[in-house]
């Protein structure tokens, strides 16, 4: 967020705040320990809308729901600031004193009237002005998102709409004011810390900063390439246009996690060599030509991750790893080794104290501090540093040497999902978790959950009339990618025209193989969240058939998926 | 612990005055706003507890914290009263001895403390509690199925127990309510104190109380979540992993031989952190931390008990 690659705030400030805003994510059942903070919060008095399609069990806890329309979030954004504007709820002495591009940022709003707002999201015009005027007038706001805002082919521009309601009403930069990015995964932070983009080395450092590359490449004695790399995206595209012939995967599966995922087994498939390192044998393993056998990250090797506060964290080994399977960091300096760089067999924290002589944000935390302090928070520049709860209270300091670059609004633009719903596919397919699965289950689906129930077509009760289905028929779901076959589920959550699956079965339902993977030309992110279907009964009602694996799709063009923006 | 540095700008910051107090004659100054049993612990005086944690609010049901405070006519809860300037504390006074006394031999007449641990094993022998002294256990009654203003009491000479068949109901934790206390402590972690789904409460009324899903309803068909925030609280392993349920049923089970592990949650970004406790290289507990400010010793179903696929050894696919 304004640079920092990081939420903003700690989980504790939720619950002190006056106002929280749910937008795009399932707290309670993708993030429930987080949630428990939320309560508290809401529980001292704090206010909560939560703006979501579905009427999740986040939602059930707000006080105001706003079931937005799949995709229509940039809209629903600009309409909020349109209306702050317009009623005069702007913090004006933040943002003349740490913004910038104010003026262009309220023409570009402008277009987004409430009742232009109501026509593009589906949410009532009083209710967006609801919104607005909450948000603007509390005095303390926390704003908080997940993949429902980022899982888009404008995922980029919808980070940067909430970013620019915060920077409009002044809540960033100040406890309990803030802007929380929820992290999916239990190291999905520490990756981008560690430098795991393409375009970053760690700590965030540009890798195409040459006095950055510069003092990498002495403490590493060797050359970093000057140019950033591909993302996960455009390295697909890479594979399907020839140019990248090799992989080496760890611990992903994107055989089955992938959108448009048998466009991504072909390309997989059509490799010359495909490494795969995992603690399974996944649908990505099956492909490959070499499986390097791995410990698990979080029981049994040593390490750190860093959670959705920016909290460092230490892993510790409580299992030994079954014979064969070695930790990652072994596997990587033994490859080094067989590719002529002897790196011998340096421990975790000798690698972490190398990390912490490269990224400034990382310097102070020792492994004995991370222990004794329960992780650290960063930046944490040196070893008397405490770690940092929330970021960017800079932007109120009164001395502008103190205060820093100002932070600038990113005007952006609505532009509906890129699947488009029609006669042929009416219905808009989302995705998301269950409270006891997690991703493609490769780790969710080996425990004996109380709560476990099969992979269904979740639609509304007003869809299952409509269509003639009962409560377990399997139908056909279709769209413009693939088809597969699944039982439905009535679910009063949903409004009409509003479908729900997850990917925690790929191998009872593929649903995947019916997500769009065109990708936000920023950050690379696929529209997981917007399919377009079609769901059809199937002849005699089929009863008694399990769910099938997918089928190919007549509708496919060969080799490569169409897509507006390729 | 505590997520947020000393001194973050903005947060809630509490000045308290000191209070100064006598305890057991021994002179005490702790911060205002303190608990006789914080004040206790902080000069290393032990005041046993069963319904207190140091997460949740103070319920006041046990009993066995008590503590006699002069000028008060009544025992006061250590666990829950706030101290005073100039209060005199005694902890270990004949009426205290006897109060405490009352509460262990009522408990252990009528409740199976077997897994209870160490601390109640003493304390019953500190205060001289006698398990028999209320005859021998009543036959058992199906408890479940007590109404309101229909208890039936038992035979003189004998002790009326809790005692009723374990509770299997799914795959992951076993209820077995002839070791419940009613300490309350589920009930609250289920409900507003942490996890907030009110899967449980408390039916009945009298000794006929007792832990209870709505209208007694299996697990699987309650509003349960499976965080297994009600087994973290547990003071009498009434609540329990089915691997530790099955362990100590098979003799196997051995805390000599376990070790408990840190690390960090393997499912999403919140961090929580996890310590696995592992008996001949198998988890066969998982708990959290009480003083570290994520969890709050807190978990949800896939921290708690999806642990499962480190050791699907077997299976073949590892």
């Amino acid at each position: 967020m304004f640079g920092a690659g990081g939420g903003t705030s700690s989980y504790e400030e939720i619950e002190h705040t006056d106002l929280v805003v749910l937008w795009g994510s399932n707290a309670r059942e993708a993030h429930p320990i987080f949630f428990h903070h939320l309560l508290k919060g809401l529980r001292r008095g704090a206010k909560m809308y939560v703006v979501d399609p579905r009427r999740t069990t986040s939602a059930q806890w707000a006080d105001v729901w706003l079931g937005i329309d799949v995709g229509s979030d940039i809209a629903l954004a600009n309409a909020v600031g349109r209306e702050i504007i317009r009623a005069g709820l702007v913090n004006t002495e933040f943002v003349s004193r740490a913004t910038t591009g104010f003026d262009a940022f309220a023409e570009s709003v402008e277009p987004y009237s409430l009742e232009e707002g109501e026509r593009l999201t589906g949410v009532p015009a009083e209710t967006i002005a609801d919104l607005a005027h909450d948000y603007a007038r509390a005095d303390r706001a926390q704003l908080c998102w997940t993949l429902g805002i980022t899982e888009h082919h404008t995922a980029t521009d919808n980070v940067l709409a909430l970013c620019n309601l915060a920077l409009l009403t002044g809540h960033v930069g100040r406890y309990g004011s803030g802007l929380v990015p929820l992290r999916g995964q239990n190291n999905v932070q520490g990756g981008g810390d560690m430098g795991a983009l393409p375009n970053k080395l760690p700590g965030f450092q540009d890798i195409e900063d040459d006095a950055v590359r510069a003092r990498f490449e002495a403490r590493w004695g060797g050359t970093v390439p000057p140019k950033r790399g591909w993302h996960l995206s455009q390295m697909f595209d890479a594979m399907a246009s020839g140019e990248l012939r090799a992989l080496y995967v760890l611990g992903e599966n994107p055989a089955q996690s992938e959108a448009d995922n048998r466009r991504a087994v072909r390309l997989l498939d059509g490799l010359d060599h495909l490494v795969v390192q995992d603690i399974f044998l996944t649908k990505t393993a099956e492909l490959a030509d070499v499986v390097l056998p791995a410990a698990v990250g979080a029981f049994e090797s040593e390490g750190t991750v860093t959670s959705s506060e920016r909290r460092v964290q230490l892993l510790r080994p409580a299992l030994r790893p079954p014979g064969g399977a070695r930790g990652d960091m072994e596997i990587i300096c033994d490859l080094a080794g067989r590719l002529g760089h002897d790196w011998g067999r340096p421990s975790a924290e000798e690698v972490w104290d190398e990390l912490r002589s490269l990224s400034p944000m990382h310097a102070g935390m020792r492994y004995d501090r991370l222990e004794a302090l329960g992780g650290i928070q960063w930046p944490c520049p040196d070893e008397d540093h405490p770690g940092t709860p929330f970021l960017h209270a800079r932007l109120w300091e009164e001395d502008p040497a103190r205060r820093g670059a100002p932070a600038p609004f990113s005007p952006v633009t609505f532009e509906p999902p890129l699947d488009e719903l029609d006669e042929e596919f009416p219905v808009r397919l989302t995705t998301g978790r269950r409270l006891d699965s997690f991703n493609t289950g490769v780790q969710s689906g080996r425990y004996r959950s109380p709560l476990r129930r099969p992979e269904t077509l979740d639609l509304s009760p007003e869809d299952m009339e409509q269509l003639g289905v009962v409560e377990g028929e399997l139908v056909r779901v279709s769209s413009r990618r693939g088809a597969i076959t699944a039982p439905v589920h009535s679910d009063p959550t949903l409004r009409p025209g509003l479908a729900f699956m997850t990917m925690h079965f790929p191998d009872d339902a593929d649903t995947n193989a019916l997500t769009l993977d065109s990708w936000d030309p920023k950050s690379g992110t696929a529209e997981f969240k917007a399919t377009a279907i079609r769901i059809e009964r199937l002849p005699e009602a089929a009863a008694g058939t399990p769910p099938s694996q997918a089928e190919p799709s007549q509708a496919e063009p060969a080799g490569v998926t169409a897509g507006a923006q390729r | 612990m505590t997520t947020v540095a000393p001194g973050a700008p903005g947060a809630p910051v509490t000045l308290r005055r000191q209070v100064e107090l006598t305890i057991d004659g021994q002179a005490v100054t702790v911060p205002e706003g303190s608990t006789i049993l914080e004040a206790c612990r902080s000069i290393g005086t032990e005041v046993p507890t069963l319904c207190y944690l140091e997460t949740l609010t103070p319920v006041n049901v046990c009993r066995v914290c008590v503590v006699e405070v002069e000028g008060s006519r009544t025992l006061v809860p250590a666990c829950s009263r706030p101290v005073s300037g100039g209060m005199e504390v005694r902890t270990d006074s004949e009426r205290v001895r006897t109060s405490r006394r009352m509460v262990l031999e009522l408990l252990a007449s009528s409740v199976d403390l077997s897994t209870a641990g160490g601390d109640v094993d003493r304390w019953i022998e500190t205060y001289g509690a006698r398990r028999e002294r209320h005859g021998p256990p009543a036959p058992s009654t199906e408890r479940d199925r007590a109404r309101a203003g229909e208890h039936e009491p038992v035979a003189v000479g004998t002790a009326g127990t809790v005692a009723q068949a374990v509770k299997r109901d799914n795959d992951q934790y076993v209820r077995d309510y002839s070791k419940c206390i009613l300490c309350y402590k589920c009930v609250e972690a289920c409900g507003e104190e942490a996890q907030d789904t009110f899967a449980i409460a408390v039916a009945g009324r009298g000794f006929d109380a007792r832990i209870s899903t709505e209208m007694d309803v299996p697990l699987p068909d309650s509003a349960c979540v499976y965080c297994g925030n009600c087994i973290a609280v547990c003071p009498t392993g009434a609540l329990m992993f089915v691997t530790e349920h099955d362990l100590r049923a098979r003799g196997e089970w051995d805390e000599g031989r376990q070790q408990v592990t840190r690390t960090v949650c393997p499912y999403c970004g919140v961090g929580c952190n996890l310590e696995l406790h592992v008996q001949d290289d198998r988890i066969v507990k998982v708990t959290s931390p009480l003083d570290h400010d994520v969890t709050r010793g807190n978990l949800c179903v896939k921290g708690r008990f999806g642990f499962e696929f480190a050791e699907a050894l077997d299976g073949g696919s590892r």
